[in-house]
């Protein structure tokens, strides 16, 4: 009894006019409103990582300064520095790619074949382009630089101060150890009556290509980076002397830093990679004529358009965070 | 935005597109260089004009992701409820911002205040002695 009067019920609701379904309040497929949301919910995961930076870098008394971490572009070795050149050529690389797309979405609405994979294999290339960009700064920052998860040898000084030569380590009472450490013979000093341990030493400053920078002095909010020079692991803490003549050594950044740069980039990387993956097959199944059969104006090269505006929007944000402030 | 627009025009709203998004890339870059001292000699932004280069660069980047929603995404043409659907749930983001950065600097301040204790001094205080406490002398035994 029960059950018929349900049905009735909803047969008597199906009368109905909005919530019977077969209309579309919004004028979009179901594919395409999806879409939005499903980027919706991205934004809220990206806003989430990118509070979680802001608010780490509010927390910390110093953080790494971005034109003096990103500083390097490919082919070209040396100390001079290049801030945000190559970085803004991958911004540039990633609206054009974007631009090719609306392009591809464009011809598909007028069921232009072959413009469409025109489009779409621009898009897919400024896509690889990127990912090959970031493979380069990650390379870099991991391998020359020393950077990972758990270590960040970026930061900035809270003082301004001196880097000190050994000649004046020693006259100030440290003691000179010469020692071969991962094939190569180093140089460092020891304070008076601490053990040989990693975080007894203090180093003269070299630059990557073992320029020495003694004598150089830096101001409080100054940038730097502790040099690897002997192997991977051990890190060259130099030796500096501050305004108020203490001698200390340069510590390492905020922890936090390379976790959130790889986590953050990483995963927006990971969207480049599913958008590129997603991309060619849109595109196989363009060139085979699949859409075509379906008389809707390649409506998905618009689902996966939308998809990939927004992996360029996030970079705006990541972008702005990460390089601009 | 088909409807709404002939073939030259679209293709003329994707060539804008893309000279405005890059020239306000390029502006940024120009500026964050100008703020960090590279470009002119002797000019870095210091305090309050830093504060001015952090809202520029924040306005910019909001700029670039409306054009991008309105005109890439074609959110524009799309009906008033899809839209707000969207970019509602969106702006509670503010919010988060605000109420996250405050935590991150309170955490910020709670950190510097440790450090602070930690190497800090403090002299043994003779025995039996007096201590200026809130203008009043007060005399203690130990």
């Amino acid at each position: 009894m029960a059950s018929e009067a349900a049905v009735l019920e909803h047969a008597h609701d199906t009368d109905g006019q909005a919530w019977s379904g077969g209309k579309a309040p919004f004028k979009a497929s179901y594919g395409k409103l999806m879409m939005w949301y499903f980027l919706l919910s991205d934004a809220f995961t990206f806003a989430g990582f990118l509070i979680s930076y802001g608010a780490l870098r509010f927390s910390s008394v110093t953080w790494p300064v971005p034109d003096f971490v990103f500083n390097k572009i490919p082919f070209f070795h040396g100390d001079k520095a290049l801030p945000l050149i190559f970085v803004t050529f991958m911004t540039f690389v990633l609206i054009a790619s974007s631009v090719t797309m609306v392009r591809a979405v464009q011809e598909g609405r007028r069921e232009n074949k072959k413009g469409v994979i025109l489009w779409m294999f621009l898009t897919i290339i400024g896509g690889a382009t990127f990912l090959g960009c970031q493979a380069w700064e990650w390379t870099t920052l991991i391998k020359e630089e020393g950077v990972s998860v758990t270590i960040n040898p970026f930061s900035m000084h809270t003082e301004g101060g001196q880097y000190l030569s050994g000649q004046e380590l020693e006259s100030a009472g440290f003691t000179k150890v010469e020692k071969d450490m991962h094939g190569t013979k180093a140089t460092y000093y020891l304070g008076k009556g601490v053990a040989d341990l990693p975080e007894n030493r203090y180093f003269e400053k070299v630059t990557h290509s073992g320029k020495s920078m003694v004598g150089q002095s830096f101001k409080a909010g100054g940038p730097y980076l502790i040099t690897i020079n002997h192997g991977t692991h051990l890190y060259e803490n130099s030796a500096y002397k501050t305004t108020d003549n203490k001698i200390v050594k340069e510590t390492f950044g905020p922890t936090a830093f390379g976790a959130l740069f790889f986590f953050i980039t990483g995963f927006h990387g990971f969207h480049v990679f599913s958008g590129v993956c997603f991309l060619t097959i849109v595109m196989i199944n363009v060139a085979s004529g699949v859409y075509a059969r379906r008389h809707n104006h390649y409506e998905m090269v618009e689902k996966i358009g939308l998809y990939w505006h927004f992996v360029d929007l996030v970079w705006v944000f990541v972008f702005l965070v990460f390089y601009l402030l | 935005m088909d409807a709404h627009m002939s073939y030259d025009d679209q293709k003329k709203l994707v060539v804008k597109g893309l000279k405005l998004l890059g020239a306000i890339t390029l502006i940024e870059v120009l500026i964050a260089l100008t703020a960090k001292g590279y470009l002119i000699p002797g000019v870095h932004f210091h305090g309050a004009l830093m504060y001015v280069y952090m809202a520029a660069m924040v306005g910019f980047s909001l700029y670039k992701a409306y054009f991008i929603v309105y005109n890439f995404m074609h959110m524009a043409h799309e009906v008033q409820g899809l839209r707000w659907s969207v970019l509602m749930p969106t702006l509670l983001l503010v919010w988060a911002v605000i109420a996250f950065f405050q935590e991150g600097s309170s955490w910020g301040k709670r950190r510097q205040q440790i450090q602070q204790k930690n190497t800090e001094k403090v002299e043994k205080a003779p025995a039996n002695g007096s201590l200026d406490y809130d203008g009043e002398t007060v005399k203690y035994l130990i």
